[in-house]
């Protein structure tokens, strides 16, 4: 193998293996510290997020979260761009997909409401991350500073309008009436028993149809399209791409706006499928989980898919291992995405150096 | 009238309180900041130090205890910082953001596992906290009209890291414009290259920097589990670190503009609360929420440039690579 061959196998393959196996042993060693055995506890773990139906069934449904917000954080990865944003693009979109939810017309059929309501979604969270976006590319401020205070904004709206606007009459609690049956997606495990096949209920829905469906589509449109190209070049190098003819600025607003739109998909999921009406907090923390499941997918649809599986046996297995165990709740989770952001991300060029020279040493002079 | 400037004073006091954490968080970024490293994760330090100091000062029963300890946890978080975005060049906002997440998960998985209880700490009884200290002179003052209260509410009655805040402050103009560290501090966040010509460290200069920083966000997050409140409780800390991040630029990273941001943000947050539910007349009712967000909302509007304008350091997310 020549030694170009050799540094493309360490930066694609072994550096991401290693950083994440770094993650899971200091994983290993917070259960250690808190008296737990880590591989009774990746026993329950594994065994709760895929042992049975139902567990399997959860940790799809959690990993369809991943999958939006994993897909937003990378593509605008993609254009250099670091995208913080997708809590609150998340929330937002929530709201674009209740509104139509709740006040369509209920008479109309489903095939033309649920796309109605995704779109809602998609362009409610475009318009959350448009204004950070155009404030980047034409006023030069920040974009990882204003997404993070659009997530503040984002919150403070939406507890505006649950509590002021959407909240019913009489109600209590700040959410919304429940969405008009028309826009509900169905679960999977109705559409099973509809053929008749008869698996155990969870909260999987036809949205993990509207992942797989966004994942194929951005690999597409970042490696199969103009557009794509041209994100990826200006993320690459902003110069050489404003000398072949693209504008930086440009791309920065349209990339942010897909961002957003794949953020806001997260209420499909939550929201269409399974709770059926808008509440607080509902994408509580699926944004920040995307950036785990970025970098851990190193920005590439199939990685993403990967890494948002493995991050819903995680939440699901968390669940188990919080019934199970004393010592531990599924907090856990959340350690090990910070533990992953850290090695995967901050820390991604930890054996960089070493395996470059055991592997790919530069050869003395000849 | 009485009324109306007793609620003044009230109001402000609270602002005061409430102000404490993010001055030192501020102070901390700003020192991160000024040598060039971004640092989004003093939310997570402040979170780790004031679940280490309330958890200490509960173990140990002395708040000095707890606050070493919150000093020491923040320190280490910065140290990571410092480790993956100095020594190893990573992107600073990733482990920025690592940070605050590590910190989210181990602070509740660690409350589970040490007090077996999810998210709190036990509470600090009596002396196990920071009490309030009252000034001398209050009974003496207190006759006069105006000044007493503004005296007995306003400037006494805090515990010593309220008034350990407002005077770091001026100690810290004077250590960043007025000493050699300081200049070079500055030197680094702007031109690193320049720094390095004259034969300085550019990393040890960014290390001490993170390492000031993280012991400063300690004494902020202790001030929240070990004086303001009197425990930890789960996510206290609620954003305050984002706030300092939003007042370090709106003061545009000088100590005094800082401490001005912080309290009329810390005023804000006060006035929400007191204004919760109050109709005024002509106006209406004042959705909480929007107060809540008006922080934010002038940070973006100053960070466009549409009023003044917000210049970080220059070197400031970008790590430093020596040529060879």
């Amino acid at each position: 193998m020549t030694r170009d061959r050799r540094l493309s196998w360490i930066n694609g393959l072994l550096l991401p293996l290693f950083n994440v196996l770094t993650a899971f042993i200091a994983t290993g060693i917070v259960f250690l510290f808190i008296g737990v055995d880590p591989i009774e506890a990746t026993k329950i773990l594994l065994y709760g997020a895929l042992g049975y139906d139902e567990g399997l069934g959860y940790t799809l449904y959690y990993a369809t979260n991943f999958v939006f917000t994993g897909l937003a954080v990378a593509v605008a990865f993609h254009a250099g761009l670091f995208n913080i944003g997708g809590e609150g693009q998340a929330y937002v979109g929530g709201l674009g997909i209740a509104l139509v939810a709740l006040y369509i017309n209920p008479a109309m059929s489903s095939w033309i409401v649920i796309p109605l309501a995704i779109s809602g979604g998609l362009l409610f969270g475009a318009l959350w991350a448009i204004i950070p976006a155009y404030l980047q590319a034409y006023r030069g401020s920040h974009i990882v500073i204003t997404t993070i205070m659009f997530n503040f904004l984002a919150s403070a709206l939406m507890v505006y309008v649950l509590v002021n606007v959407l909240r019913e009459v009489g109600e209590m609690s700040p959410e919304s009436g429940d969405f008009i049956k028309v826009s509900w997606l169905p679960f999977v495990h109705d559409v099973f028993a509809s053929f008749g096949y008869k698996i155990a209920r969870s909260p999987l829905n036809l949205s993990i149809l509207v992942a797989l469906f966004f994942s194929a589509a951005v690999w597409f449109f970042l490696w199969h399209t103009r557009w794509g190209f041209a994100i990826r070049a200006a993320g690459k190098s902003n110069e050489a791409a404003i000398y072949s003819g693209i504008n930086p600025k440009k791309i920065i607003v349209v990339t942010m706006c897909i961002s957003g739109a794949l953020a806001g998909l997260v209420g499909i999921n939550e929201l269409m499928g399974v709770q059926h009406r808008l509440f607080l907090n509902f994408n509580y923390g699926y944004g920040f989980g995307g950036i785990a499941v970025a970098l851990m997918g190193r920005n590439h649809p199939i990685g993403i898919l990967i890494a948002a599986f493995l991050f819903g046996i995680l939440y699901q297995g968390g669940a188990e291992l919080d019934f199970e165990l004393q010592n531990v709740s599924r907090d856990i989770v959340v350690v090990m995405q910070g533990l992953v952001i850290l090695f995967c991300g901050g820390l991604e060029y930890l054996y960089r150096p070493v395996l470059i020279r055991f592997l790919a040493p530069i050869k003395e002079s000849k | 009238m009485s009324d109306f400037f007793l609620t003044s004073v009230l109001t402000l006091d609270a602002s005061v309180r409430v102000c404490v954490p993010l001055i030192f968080a501020a102070m901390a970024g700003l020192f991160a900041e000024r040598s060039g490293v971004v640092d989004i994760g003093l939310e997570g330090k402040l979170l780790m130090s004031a679940f280490v100091a309330a958890s200490a000062a509960s173990v140990f029963g002395s708040p000095w205890l707890g606050l070493i300890a919150g000093m020491f946890a923040s320190a280490v978080l910065a140290m990571i910082h410092g480790f993956a975005s100095i020594t190893y060049k990573g992107n600073q906002i990733v482990s920025g953001v690592a940070i605050n997440i590590l910190a989210s998960g181990l602070t509740m998985i660690l409350t589970l596992a040490w007090f077996k209880r999810g998210g709190i700490t036990p509470t600090l009884q009596g002396e196990e906290r920071f009490l309030s200290i009252t000034l001398p002179g209050v009974d003496i003052i207190d006759h006069i009209p105006i000044l007493g209260v503004i005296y007995r509410e306003l400037i006494s009655g805090h515990n010593i890291l309220v008034y350990l805040a407002f005077a770091i402050v001026p100690v810290v103009w004077w250590v960043v414009y007025r000493t050699r560290f300081g200049l070079r501090l500055r030197a680094v966040g702007e031109n690193p290259k320049a720094v390095d010509t004259a034969g300085l460290s550019v990393e040890g200069l960014r290390y001490r920097a993170l390492l000031i920083g993280g012991i400063l966000c300690g004494i902020g997050g202790a001030y929240l589990s070990t004086a303001y409140n009197a425990q930890f409780t789960k996510e206290m800390t609620a954003g305050g670190g984002f706030i300092a991040l939003a007042a370090l630029i709106f003061g545009k990273w000088h100590p005094y503009k800082v401490l001005a941001a912080c309290f009329l943000f810390a005023f804000l947050q006060a006035l929400a609360i007191r204004l919760q539910g109050v109709i005024i007349p002509g106006v209406g009712e004042i959705p909480v929420q929007l107060i809540d967000a008006t922080p934010y909302i002038l940070t973006i509007i100053l960070l466009a440039g549409f009023i003044g304008k917000a210049v970080p350091p220059k070197a400031s997310a970008q790590p430093y690579i020596k040529e060879l």
